[in-house]
């Protein structure tokens, strides 16, 4: 199995919200990475996660897969997951999957902060 | 076959499955670059509006978004249960979250996109006996639905479908409309691990509804383990492999039951299909009658 070519930087807004800006190719490979960037975000009381979706290159099955275990994790947390900056492309292959009734989807961060914060 | 434990067995951060366990392909990334679809016209013309990017390069292996299923009937199926459902994933099941892998070592000699061509190619020919899989004369191509109807047994077979929802060179993603036993979606994909190829099928799935939650607990796992297992041993003897092996992995991703989709139950199509069993004589009688009027008439028209 190859190395993910993935890049997960975890950003803190307040002690309840932390935003994971993901660059590059979602695929099952990238999991640890994704399961990294989940534990650097939960650190302490964070209630919300925020995927930033906007540098995604490519994303597959698997990486749709491993989306569905993170939210599994964040559900047993008691943690509200959103994104923002998917292409048309992939927010599309969301509602296809029927992830987004699962993951609000927001066009921008500003709009996923407020969305959350609510 | 081994169980492993998941993240509900064990406590702290490394109760997360592994990747191959989770992964449906990694080499699916590794993929041929996919031809791309035109760019919007508005998009070249204003490249500063930052919302309208390129389609991915996996863009020709995803189905296109649909609200509901769209069936064209098939020979030998009886193709119930499927036109306007809806696709159900994992967050719109019922039962615990389950991932189970089958793997299988198929040499070094045939090269992965050799196996998925072949997998693709022969699909329904690999299944086991008393089950029919009725796919697009095509093939397998993102968007195809596919017709099913399984042996549950009593002379019962369950009419449901599935829906292509990821197909590339190296390995295809098969996703349940409602009604199915499970909701979730299994990838058939094949990878290099060394000098050797390995064909594998990946399912992450939740009992669609109740009832078939307790048909899983009692013998649907079991039996579903049985019929992946026999699909990909005869898929070992098409690629010439001697004694083909399949190594079983189920891990418990949620043991938490979806309550509120409990009401799935509704378009269970284990239950419409006995309703449509047993109506079926009862239907093609009232046919015969029908038509049986009908000479009658023309005959009585003919005499006068």
């Amino acid at each position: 199995m190859g190395a993910p070519v993935i890049t997960m930087d975890v950003r803190r807004i307040g002690d309840e919200v932390a935003v994971v800006d993901i660059k590059g190719e979602v695929t099952a490979a990238c999991e640890p990475v994704l399961m990294s960037a989940y534990e650097a975000a939960s650190d302490g009381k964070t209630s919300r996660l925020v995927l930033n979706f906007a540098g995604l290159e490519y994303m597959n099955s698997g990486g749709i897969g491993m989306l569905v275990t993170l939210l599994v994790r964040a559900n047993r947390q008691r943690q509200q997951l959103a994104a923002y900056g998917l292409s048309d492309h992939y927010r599309e292959i969301f509602e296809l999957t029927r992830l987004d009734e699962a993951i609000t989807i927001y066009d921008s961060e500003e709009s996923a902060l407020n969305g959350v914060a609510r | 076959m081994t169980e492993t434990a998941g993240p509900d067995q064990v406590a702290g951060p490394e109760r997360v499955a592994s990747a191959e366990q989770i992964g449906l392909s990694a080499r699916e990334a590794a993929a041929p670059v996919a031809p791309q679809p035109a760019v919007a016209p508005q998009a070249a013309v204003a490249p500063q509006a930052a919302a309208v990017k390129s389609p991915g390069r996996d863009a020709a292996s995803w189905a296109r978004k649909v609200e509901r299923l769209e069936v064209d009937p098939r020979e030998g199926v009886r193709g119930t249960n499927v036109a306007g459902r809806r696709l159900t994933g994992p967050v719109q099941g019922f039962g615990k979250m389950w991932q189970k892998s089958y793997r299988m070592n198929v040499g070094s000699k045939i090269e992965p996109e050799q196996a998925i061509a072949t997998w693709k190619e022969h699909f329904p020919e690999f299944w086991p006996k008393g089950n029919r899989f009725a796919g697009a004369l095509t093939g397998i191509n993102p968007g195809d639905v596919a017709l099913l109807d399984l042996a549950i047994g009593g002379g019962v077979k369950l009419s449901t479908g599935v829906f292509v929802l990821y197909a590339d060179a190296e390995s295809f993603t098969l996703m349940t409309p409602q009604g199915h036993m499970f909701a979730g979606w299994i990838t058939f994909a094949a990878e290099r691990e060394g000098d050797d190829t390995v064909v594998s099928a990946q399912v992450l799935m939740r009992a669609n509804d109740p009832i078939y939650e307790l048909g899983m607990t009692f013998g649907g796992h079991k039996k579903e383990d049985k019929f992946w297992a026999a699909t990909m041993v005869a898929l070992g003897h098409r690629l010439g492999v001697p004694d083909p092996k399949v190594a079983t992995t189920t891990t418990c991703v949620d043991s938490k039951r979806q309550w509120r989709n409990a009401g799935n139950i509704w378009h269970n199509s284990a239950i419409r299909s006995v309703f449509q069993t047993i109506a079926a004589p009862v239907k093609s009688l009232g046919r015969m009658l029908r038509h049986d009027k009908g000479d009658g008439k023309q005959a009585s028209k003919g005499a006068t």
